[in-house]
């Protein structure tokens, strides 16, 4: 069956969306891949292919390069590899989907960090004749570290071991006791042919021993509904709404967006890092008045009590309250080609906040390839992934990254050039 | 267990494009909204109202007038501004042509299109807006989809692709010298069929000229191209009558048409859903070479 006779063009309104994650590097299939995605479910337009097989052709290529369609940068195009994150979209009538396309080789590992970041599952590519590489570990661990929920294995290029189940399995073993390692929740391994499209979109029949889902089906069916932390409410101020009209003269209003948890009208809360407490009059959206406000919905919250809030403050319940604190402990992942000057100061960005910060200690480094941690060499040079004590000017309220991503991830930027220099992501 | 606390996809993309541009208001002094009267700037106004209300959406509107319009354009604009309260800043194209700031291309492709770069820079620079906000989509255009939401731009207002900032999660960084801006871009995320069925959910009012009406055109380059005063025919061309609507507005020497008989909401979204080409193939701005538009974004374009 081919998949495009089967698309629905009523419009698509009540889906949900799945943001993930490719990184690959060249000849891993990746392209190939997205292509095949983009292309089975109806998103590259005719103008756009048209635009490729001319592009494919004046190269001299005998294939249509759909690679051509992934890089979009002049350097790009020129030198035939992916730098920079790109950010590609299609959608079947069951979900839409952002893919954050990202390049795989060492050197660009802060644009990989990027496109993770955002990412509710992983896409890793593995060479059915390679097995697990180094780079493998290395998209793992980061899709582990910035706590990807869901990681989808493709065992890419199984025409090229004869759909041999013995080979799939084997990978399936390594992957496994290397991964036992990481901090990943939910892994899954689909054996394919991105070229041919076995098992991409429809099941393969070249491999009937394999009897789990295609890699469309997956993406449409994995439970995302559980992603967001739904346990501590967390609502980060980010201004304050006055609207100054004779109608509304003594309207204030908290927007912002809810970080974790469940907020309702009548909650107890507590303002930090003040301490003031008030409880939640209402919830306000354009919109009307919500019973109910939850990650990742944006609204206005309005207290019963006339308490100085600002941004950057964050609204917490009574009964569970996030660390404030000075001293964090976090992995940063180092983005400027410049390592940390001695003794710098930063802004650091979390949430709606921002403080200075100086990195106090480098407690290790990591390895990405073999997520040994190194002692010795605490040198950070861009690209290096390093534990780090940082302290700050003011109090940081934040949780720990792996309860809450959003509460839980901050930014540095160099006080001088204004570049963001490093990405962290806090422990306990 | 919390399958009930869910957004959908187009609540989803809501939500992120008001945390944006709550951001772009918190984190800058003199923002703007960069509005062409086209639909996408229409769904980035109608996302600030939402993200502000009951305030006034706090920053202007600012409109580059190429003097190639759509009459339609500047009425809707105009009642737009008028139903908001919020002030509009016009820039011209003309009055950059009539002082010599810009000069006028010449021939039968010729278009202001390029030559709103000079009146954006400038008009920034005048109103010293240090955030322009505008409803460029990552999915329209390969260079686009390698943007970010807040896209710094330098003192000359240019774009460097290859060193842009990262950005990660919803973490964005506004740092900035003295006479640098940024351009945000709320909707990055939203695909044409997501604005579409947006506008349909939302009821927003959108010009006319996106719905099937009779109108003088030629067909150039596989579009209808609007009759106007500024048309130059090629030998060969004639004028035809047509049932016809637009999917992108732009200056009206340089926006093609398609022949629909998309007349209500409704229609277009069905028509947009069954389409096999994109919304800016009938662009012939964007048809001058495979990377026509990161050259003009370099040089400081939407």
């Amino acid at each position: 069956m081919d998949y495009n006779t089967s698309i629905d063009t009523t419009p698509l309104t009540n889906i949900e969306l799945l943001r993930f994650a490719t990184a690959g590097s060249v000849d891993d299939g990746k392209s190939t891949l997205i292509g095949r995605l983009l292309y089975d479910s109806k998103s590259i337009f005719e103008d756009q292919m048209e635009a490729v097989k001319l592009s494919s052709e004046r190269k001299g290529l005998a294939h249509v390069d759909l690679s051509l369609l992934t890089d979009g940068l002049r350097s790009e195009r020129e030198q035939g590899i992916t730098i920079d994150v790109a950010y590609r979209y299609f959608a079947t009538p069951k979900r839409k989907f952002i893919i954050a396309d990202t390049p795989g080789h060492i050197q660009y590992t802060r644009n990989m960090v990027t496109g993770a970041s955002t990412a509710n599952l992983a896409l890793v590519l593995v060479d059915a004749r390679h097995g697990v590489i180094e780079q493998t570990c290395r998209h793992s661990f980061i899709a582990s570290l910035l706590m990807i929920p869901h990681v989808i294995v493709c065992v890419n290029k199984m025409d090229l071991v004869d759909y041999d189940s013995r080979t799939f399995n084997k990978v399936v073993e390594q992957y496994h006791d290397f991964a036992s390692k990481l901090d990943i929740k939910d892994v899954r391994y689909i054996p394919i042919s991105a070229l041919n499209g076995d098992n991409v979109v429809n099941h393969s029949e070249n491999m009937p021993w394999y009897r789990g889902a295609s890699l469309l089906d997956t993406l449409e069916t994995i439970h995302i509904g559980s992603d967001y932390n739904h346990l501590d409410a967390r609502f980060p101020v980010q201004t304050i709404i006055r609207p100054h009209a004779n109608e509304y003269h003594d309207y204030r209003g908290y927007a912002g967006r809810i970080a974790g948890g469940i907020f309702r009208p009548g909650d107890n809360i507590t303002v930090l890092p003040s301490g003031f407490t008030s409880k939640i009059k209402s919830i306000d959206t354009f919109a009307g008045p919500v019973e109910e406000a939850f990650p990742p919905m944006s609204v206005s919250m309005r207290l019963e009590d006339d308490i100085d809030v600002s941004r950057g403050d964050m609204i917490v319940k009574n009964n569970n309250q996030p660390e404030v604190g000075q001293d964090i402990d976090a992995v940063l992942c180092w983005m400027s080609a410049k390592g940390p000057r001695p003794g710098a100061k930063y802004y650091l960005k979390s949430t709606t906040n921002e403080v200075m910060a100086m990195i106090k200690e480098v407690i290790y480094k990591i390895d990405i390839n073999t997520m040994q941690r190194l002692e010795e060499d605490k040198e950070i040079k861009m690209n290096d992934m390093a534990r780090v004590k940082m302290r700050t000017t003011q109090p940081l309220i934040y949780d720990e990254y792996r309860r809450n991503r959003i509460t839980g991830s901050l930014i540095l930027v160099d006080e001088y050039t204004n570049e963001t220099v490093a990405a962290g992501t806090i422990r306990a | 267990m919390y399958n009930k606390y869910y957004l959908n996809h187009l609540q989803e993309l809501e939500s992120e494009a008001i945390y944006v541009i709550r951001e772009v208001a918190a984190q800058f002094d003199r923002p703007a909204i960069l509005f062409s009267g086209g639909k996408d700037s229409i769904v980035v106004t109608h996302l600030a109202k939402k993200a502000f209300w009951p305030s006034k959406i706090p920053m202007p509107l600012i409109h580059i007038d190429t003097g190639h319009n759509f009459a339609e354009t500047i009425a809707f604009r105009d009642q737009l501004v008028a139903d908001l309260g919020v002030q509009l800043i016009v820039g011209s194209v003309q009055k950059a042509i009539d002082n010599g700031r810009a000069v006028e291309e010449e021939g039968l492709n010729a278009s202001r299109n390029e030559l709103q770069i000079v009146t954006l820079l400038d008009t920034i620079e005048e109103h010293k807006i240090d955030a322009a906000m505008g409803g460029a989509r990552r999915d329209e255009e390969k260079s686009r989809a390698k943007e970010r939401f807040f896209s710094h731009r330098d003192e000359f207002g240019q774009w460097s692709p290859k060193n842009q900032r990262p950005e990660l999660w919803n973490i964005f960084n506004g740092h900035k010298r003295m006479g640098e801006h940024f351009r945000v871009f709320p909707i990055s995320n939203w695909t044409e069929m997501d604005v579409w069925n947006y506008i349909m959910q939302e009821n927003i009012p959108i010009p006319s000229l996106y719905f099937s009406h009779y109108r003088e055109a030629i067909y150039r380059d596989g579009a209808w191209l609007p009759n106007s005063e500024f048309l130059v025919l090629k030998p060969g061309e004639t004028i035809e009558y047509k049932y016809m609507r637009f999917r992108t507005l732009g200056d009206i020497t340089i926006t093609g048409g398609i022949e629909s008989d998309a007349d209500t909401l409704e229609k277009i979204v069905r028509e947009v859903s069954a389409t096999r080409s994109t919304e800016r193939g009938n662009r012939s701005d964007d048809k001058r070479s495979d990377t026509s538009m990161e050259d003009r974004k370099r040089q400081g374009y939407f």
